[in-house]
């Protein structure tokens, strides 16, 4: 029996010549990850259980991208532990403010993950990298403590869900409205435990930034990884930022999938995901008009400069409607310095937005646009649970920047096209 | 000996389990007063050591922050039941030496309120109140291990001493 492209990364990073859906295994990993809220918690109890040194300091990956610049006292106590962290090991790749991006935008930017590379990190949105076509996937602070220390995971091998992609993308409709389309057909566990493999002749049609959007949020379908095949736009993207070796796997043409779902990407509507789970989905069609009191335009889901180019188009020669509060937050620096050189920050600034730093800030509620009871946010964010982002009686609305920049304007949920209606 | 049982729906998310505004204190037993606010907020003032917490499908799912069984571990949570759970919350409960069970019947059929033991070497849930039994998958031997040594870190400690 073949092995899905997921397996075939595993199978190779445990010496093994092949594994099978169930197979637990160790694995050699190429990157192991952390933040500003979990690395801390990983550093206490590698240190507790008595390691003294991580297994290589060009392998260990710690950013301090949560609550930076930090909001209060705790957190700066936190960012504190995991700065002299990284100093006593000399970590290599250490990003604090200043330098830091929001990791999981951060970390292909700079070349740290490639693909056929097995890669943890203490964050669930680690499977962003699937995109590269690696196995990548997120873990706890134990996780991240024991791959520090050893340079290997234990992994159960996961049995897979294809996606197969077909068609391209209508004007307005992105990645996000892809991945938000998906988790609303399969559920917020429809894979629990499972990869999602895309592939298919849709994916050729499919920008990078789409594809880390999509494999960014595999786990709000409980997928273990999502994980794309690697073509000319995944050669593109990691020249120059790569410099090592790096292998492109393949699913067998045999490999056996548990289920397998067909998307017709020229099908699909602006989606969003309404309060409370991000399978609660709706086309815009079918919600537009509900008030606003917040757009958040950023974050590891869609914080990259395709999406703040769109939401900037939009945005452009208009005004944030009265009352809303639209804060536009660039993934990286380098997103940031785009941002500048190409005239979006003016656009922005103009539009009356703000325009932060990189932080992943309001996604989590932490701190950059907390929400008051009652208030609505649409946001470019990935999780819409109850309290995500402030009190436990506000709401969250996910979408993609197309839909949060036409929403800001109109000061209700609202399509590009609704907009240009609303102005003929 | 048998805990109380606090029983919640399906899609316990770890955001819920504890919130991110209190993440920035990571010690356990600050994490603990927090725990489960966004969904129940009585339940820190009221669980006590060796309770159980019973929910539905997907439990845990969300964010990977290990402060959620680490939160449910310092309140006095004795062991997590539930239909499934999310994967990551999986791995972190296993991983600190936090016994979680899966077992789609017992979370079905436990209410709140009933008194609950488990037998974790036969996976044997005892419902006290009602006298129903439910027996959950057993751990896989490798699982297992990490487990009998109070999580993965002294595993491997042990393993490299062997």
């Amino acid at each position: 029996m073949g092995m899905t492209m997921t397996q075939k990364i595993l199978a190779a990073h445990a010496g093994l010549p092949a594994v099978r859906a169930g197979d637990l295994i160790e694995a050699k990993l190429d990157l192991v990850m952390g933040n500003d809220i979990t690395a801390p918690v990983a550093i206490e109890v590698f240190e507790d259980a008595g390691f003294r040194e991580v297994f290589d300091r060009d392998r260990v990956a710690i950013l301090l991208d949560h609550y930076t610049p930090c909001k209060d006292i705790s957190s700066a106590q936190l960012c504190r532990a995991a700065r002299e962290f990284a100093r006593a090991q000399r970590l290599t790749h250490f990003y604090d403010v200043g330098e830091v991006g929001i990791e999981h935008a951060l970390i292909p930017e700079k070349g740290l993950a490639a693909p056929g590379e097995c890669v943890i990190g203490a964050d669930s949105h680690t499977c962003t990298y699937g995109a590269l076509g690696a196995f990548s996937t997120g873990v706890g602070s134990t996780d991240m403590a024991a791959g520090m220390a050893t340079g290997e995971n234990w992994f159960r091998v996961p049995d897979a869900i294809r996606v197969t992609l077909t068609g391209a993308l209508p004007p307005y409709v992105s990645g996000k409205d892809v991945i938000l389309h998906l988790i609303g057909e399969i559920g917020v566990d429809g894979a629990l435990y499972r990869s999602l493999e895309f592939a298919g002749p849709g994916v050729a049609a499919l920008s990078m930034d789409d594809r880390f959007t999509i494999a960014n949020m595999a786990i709000e379908a409980g997928a273990k990884n999502g994980i794309f095949p690697v073509d000319e736009k995944t050669v593109e993207y990691v020249s120059g930022r790569v410099d090592r070796p790096w292998t492109a796997y393949e699913a067998d043409p045999d490999a056996e999938y548990a289920r397998e779902v067909v998307i017709d990407l020229a099908s699909l509507a602006p989606t969003v995901s309404m309060p409370h789970l991000p399978s609660n989905t709706k086309t815009i069609e079918e919600v537009r008009g509900l008030p606003i009191d917040q757009a958040v335009i950023g974050s590891c889901t869609n914080g990259r400069v395709s999406d703040l180019r769109v939401a900037a188009a939009i945005l452009k020669g208009r005004k944030v409607a009265p009352g809303v509060r639209c804060i536009v937050i660039p993934a990286t620096p380098e997103v940031s310095r785009a941002c500048i050189r190409e005239g979006l920050a003016e656009i922005f600034l103009d539009a009356g937005c703000v325009f932060s730093t990189p932080t992943c800030g309001p996604c989590l509620g932490g701190h950059m646009g907390c929400l008051a009871e009652g208030e609505r946010a649409v946001s470019t964010t990935n999780r819409n649970f109850v309290g995500r982002m402030g009190h436990t009686e506000s709401e969250v609305v996910l979408a993609s920047p197309a839909v949060a920049a036409a929403s800001a304007v109109c000061g209700c949920l609202a399509s590009p096209a609704d907009l240009e209606k609303q102005e003929a | 000996m048998a805990g109380n049982v606090f029983k919640y729906g399906d899609n316990v998310d770890t955001d819920v389990i504890i919130p991110a505004r209190y993440l920035n204190n990571p010690a356990p037993e600050a994490l603990a007063k927090h725990c489960m606010e966004d969904l129940d907020a009585a339940f820190a003032g009221a669980v006590r050591p060796g309770d159980v917490v019973v929910g539905g499908w997907n439990f845990g799912c969300g964010s990977s922050r290990e402060h959620a069984p680490i939160a449910l571990r310092a309140a006095g949570v004795s062991c997590v039941i539930a239909a499934s759970f999310a994967r990551i919350f999986y791995r972190n409960a296993i991983n600190m030496g936090f016994p979680i069970l899966e077992c789609p019947e017992a979370a079905a059929a436990i209410r709140s309120g009933d008194a609950v033991s488990v037998d974790f070497a036969s996976g044997v849930i005892t419902d006290e109140t009602t006298g129903e039994t439910f027996r959950a998958a057993a751990f896989p031997p490798f699982v297992q291990a990490i487990l009998e040594n109070g999580g993965l870190l002294p595993y491997l400690r042990a393993r490299r001493k062997d």
